[in-house]
């Protein structure tokens, strides 16, 4: 079971990325317009639980994806809704995202100042 | 921008002209582009999930809670990437193969800070930062909010 995870995790994150290049070149949207949707995506799915078994079964196929950052925010807006109610859904939204937005925010500033903009 | 503007009668020449471009104006590969699209994604999962149990080994963590560092990771090498020039390179092949992972994410965050870095550090690097990922968040916020008091108002 354990080296299975990453075929289905090839599968899964390569099926995903296919489908956003396949709404990119069938449809006018924009890059923007199809990460939101596939961000909002995920937390609907994540909202019905199917999201959840996803990650258990193809792991990083789908934690990768960005659909997974709409499901792990309804997950902690869940889960802190259970305990405190409507204020747990925002005390509760950026607790399985922070490290993510943290490190996003962190290197991409460093980045920056680091580097120069080629070309 | 993003979609045809509404349909408004045209005239001939205008007309003309839609159908010249629409038959000069090069097609994407779509199998192509698919297919290319397919394999990074899935080497993109692949390398996480790799980081997912290197975490999970060292630092001895259950398989969700490794899903942060692992996500964290990529994050830095999508910024490393972008800053030293290769993660347009990288995008211009595998098209929403980087750019539909968290990849793309960082890239599209570190990528306007570049750019607006000549704007200055507060208003330039600081502010426009989200000009891209933005939209991301605040739709995965209003999302996640909206669901979040469906299950605490009606579930719970």
């Amino acid at each position: 079971m354990e080296w299975q995870i990453y075929i289905w995790a090839f599968l899964v994150g390569g099926a995903l990325a296919m489908l956003g290049q396949l709404i990119l070149d069938f449809t006018n949207y924009s890059p923007g317009h199809v990460l939101s949707g596939f961000v909002v995506g995920g937390g609907i799915l994540g909202g019905l639980g199917i999201y959840p078994r996803l990650i258990e079964f193809a792991g990083g196929g789908a934690s990768m994806p960005i659909s997974s950052f709409g499901n792990a925010l309804v997950q902690g807006a869940i889960s802190e809704a259970e305990r405190n109610g409507v204020i747990g859904v925002m005390t509760g939204m950026f607790e399985l995202t922070s490290t993510g937005i943290t490190a996003a925010i962190v290197f991409a500033f460093f980045v920056a100042l680091i580097f120069n903009p080629k070309g | 921008m993003a979609r045809d503007p509404k349909k408004k009668k045209l005239t001939v020449d205008q007309k003309r002209y839609t159908e010249l471009v629409r038959d000069t104006v090069p097609r994407p590969r779509y199998g192509k582009n698919a297919l290319l699209a397919f394999f990074f994604g899935g080497l993109i999962a692949l390398i996480g999930q790799g980081f997912i149990d290197f975490y999970r080994f060292t630092l001895d963590m259950d398989v969700k809670e490794a899903a942060s560092p692992a996500v964290a990771t990529m994050i830095f090498i999508a910024a490393l990437l972008t800053g030293l020039g290769l993660f347009d390179k990288i995008a211009r092949v595998a098209g929403a193969g980087v750019s539909v992972p968290v990849t793309g994410f960082a890239n599209s965050l570190a990528s306007a800070a570049l750019e607006f870095k000549r704007e200055g550090l507060v208003f330039g690097v600081g502010s426009k930062m989200f000009i891209l990922a933005g939209s991301v968040i605040t739709f995965g916020v209003v999302t996640a909010f909206v669901i979040g008091l469906i299950y605490a108002i009606f579930i719970f």
